[in-house]
């Protein structure tokens, strides 16, 4: 019978275009939109794993409380020996000690008096060490307007858009006026070797990217850090592996009543990312949802119309002594096939689209010039196993759904006045 | 004549339990507090959750509006020196060769990480310049009896909108002062005690400031010595005095 009614649906166009083709754009938009949210959600955490949170993170509980104030005062302490600790327990990790600091960033003139300054924000990377990631990490190279990035001890990356508006040359002086872990005043000058724009206004505003070693030598920082990042070798995020990390890091290290000791958390608890990565898995069932009521009220509509064209025939299939049952189970299993049909050409359009997307992205950097929110620049895709069966559900069950809704109407033909209908 | 005598006593008796006159009163505590100038060596106990940390300065001021410090320990903070005049302040760190002046959000943050703002340390005018004040009452602070001001700012530029000071009846110093926003939050707290007389002033020698803010037991500031209505040369409130 299927082959009979795989034949029916490919000779008579007229009763099956228009339901695949609706299927189709459906299936399309579900598996298309489910890897473009999740690419976007993935994009936009890794962004933030990359800046801030790292796949884990290592503070004292003290710091992360006030970690928008950047506390240097209790920051971790004895990290020469933590950090070997780190890459010597959790090998399939790479880790990184980082500092932040906030303060003025001050303009010198000749003499060397104020001539203008504004706030900023300093961030400390290993930036000299052989073999340091940090970089590449934090899309430096690409980000770098004028300049280099820093090749010695004393020299600083400054924000493009604070170089401008102080007129600060490549290889002009500014110094860091702030405070040390100790409570002592802080000031540091820097050459700068370069300006950096990474396209994002809380990142671009007042910002100075120093070398760890300078930051630890003015900072008073010798053996401490204000965090310790983690990163899965892989690149990806896991949450699973994070908690198994997490879970025997603060049984050996953390100590319940002292806020100073060393506490692990995990990207998935920091500034609300864990809410992004449920959202990110929650985009393929939200759009599976959206078009499985969507697709089945315009299928029940395409089958009522359909029901309309093939009055007939159902009436002559009823005459030759087709049961109804039969009638509206065929038509059922139609709907299936149609279904069938459509999620493949739809999942093929979709999947397609959606790996050009992953591998090219959608630059749209120009819209958010002026927003405060880390957000990537480039939008990508995600394509997952998922996005191959994804859209078979609303697929098939919103042609059956709408199918069932408009065979009804085959049980309220009435065989007395079939003659009189079909003008025999 | 008995009707005349009765009058004379009940206002003496009237006049006995009239609300003492603020102004008065807070006139009587600039006097103390303010010195056409004055020269000090000071020192200040930072302690901080993980250590205590003492700085020793000798400070030159010239009446509310300039003053000069240097900080002679620890090493770390030896020869760096502050400068305010009016209401601009300059930090000088010879380990940079470096003026800074300091300005903005930047006058409200700690000094050395102690419980001072910068802004604090720039204030010295008197207290009626500023403030508008009031009686709320009498209390006692340690075993002395002080009036309760309430003070209102009366002028834009105070770091604090409002002021509760317990003065001492007797010596006219404050003894206990607390700092308040506009929007009634308490900002600082600072007990001031070791009230001693120096050329005619009552002067409180220990002062513990306590940012409300902020976590810890406050920050403790003694002077060690203090003299005023000294000769103080000009150039010392100078910048070029900063690199000397």
């Amino acid at each position: 019978m299927i082959r009979f009614l795989i034949k029916g649906i490919l000779r008579d166009s007229s009763r099956s275009l228009l339901p695949i083709i609706v299927v189709s754009i459906g299936v399309f938009l579900t598996v298309f939109l489910s890897g473009f949210l999740r690419g976007i959600f993935g994009d936009i955490t890794e962004l933030n794993a990359r800046f801030t949170t790292g796949h884990v993170k290592v503070v004292t509980k003290a710091y992360a409380d006030n970690e928008s104030q950047f506390p240097n005062e209790l920051a971790l302490t004895g990290v020469d020996i933590l950090s070997g600790n780190l890459k010597k327990e959790f090998p399939s990790m790479e880790w990184v000690e980082r500092i932040h600091t906030g303060g003025l960033l001050d303009v010198p003139d000749e003499s060397g008096e104020t001539r203008d300054q504004g706030q900023a924000v300093a961030t400390a990377i290993d930036l000299l060490s052989p073999g340091s990631h940090e970089a590449e990490r934090m899309n430096i190279p690409k980000s770098i307007v004028r300049g280099n990035i820093p090749s010695k001890s004393g020299e600083a990356l400054v924000s493009d858009d604070f170089a401008t508006r102080f007129k600060v040359p490549v290889g002009g002086k500014v110094t860091l006026f702030g405070t040390t872990m100790n409570g002592s005043m802080m000031i540091k000058t820097f050459i700068v070797s370069g300006t950096l724009k990474f396209g994002n206004t809380l990142l671009d505003r007042g910002a100075l990217i120093m070398d760890l070693g300078d930051a630890k030598q003015a900072l008073d920082m010798d053996d401490s850090a204000g965090e310790i990042l983690g990163y899965f070798n892989s690149g990806t995020y896991d949450d699973i592996m994070a908690q198994q990390v997490q879970k025997s890091f603060n049984e050996k290290y953390t100590k319940a009543g002292d806020d100073l000791a060393p506490y692990m958390e995990r990207l998935t608890e920091q500034e609300g990312l864990g809410d992004y990565i449920k959202l990110a898995e929650g985009a393929g069932s939200i759009m599976v949802f959206i078009f499985v009521i969507a697709m089945s009220v315009v299928l029940w509509n395409t089958g009522l119309l359909g029901g309309l064209r093939r009055y007939r025939e159902y009436g002559v299939r009823l005459a030759l002594g087709e049961e109804k049952k039969h009638i509206y189970i065929t038509s059922l299993y139609e709907a299936v096939l149609i279904g069938v049909i459509g999620s493949f050409i739809g999942t093929g359009i979709g999947l397609g689209l959606s790996l050009y997307l992953q591998w090219h992205g959608i630059d749209i950097s120009s819209l958010f010039r002026n927003i405060g929110m880390m957000l990537p620049s480039v939008y990508r895709s995600k394509v997952t196993s998922d996005l191959f069966y994804i859209g078979f559900i609303p697929g098939v069950l919103a042609t059956v759904l709408g199918s069932s809704l408009a065979g009804f109407a085959i049980y309220k033909r009435e065989t007395a006045r079939l003659f009189h209908e079909l003008e025999v | 004549m008995s009707k005349i005598l009765a009058i004379i006593a009940s206002f003496l008796l009237f006049a006995g339990f009239a609300e003492p006159d603020a102004n008065l009163i807070l006139d009587r505590v600039d006097k103390n507090m303010s010195s056409k100038n004055r020269i000090f060596n000071s020192e200040m106990i930072i302690q901080s959750r993980r250590s205590t940390r003492t700085l020793t300065m000798l400070s030159y001021t010239q009446g509310s509006n300039q003053s000069y410090t240097e900080y002679l320990s620890p090493a770390r903070e030896k020869g760096t020196k502050m400068l305010k005049k009016s209401n601009q302040l300059w930090i000088y760190m010879p380990s940079e060769d470096r003026i800074i002046q300091i300005t903005g959000q930047m006058l409200r943050q700690s000094v050395m990480g102690s419980d001072l703002s910068y802004e604090d340390l720039m204030e010295d005018r008197k207290l009626k310049d500023m403030y508008n004040a009031r009686v709320a009452g009498n209390d006692t602070v340690g075993s002395r009896n002080t009036y309760v001001l309430v003070l209102t700012a009366r002028v834009e530029d105070v770091a604090y909108q409002t002021q509760k000071i317990w003065v001492d009846m007797e010596r006219s110093v404050p003894l206990k002062q607390e700092m308040f926003a506009k929007s009634g939050q308490i900002l600082k707290r600072t007990l001031l005690s070791e009230v001693t007389q120096i050329q005619g002033k009552w002067f409180p020698m220990r002062i513990l400031y306590k940012d409300m803010l902020k976590e810890g037991i406050g920050t403790e500031f003694r002077f060690t010595s203090i003299k005023f209505d000294q000769e103080i040369p000009e150039y010392i409130f100078s910048k070029a005095a900063l690199k000397q």
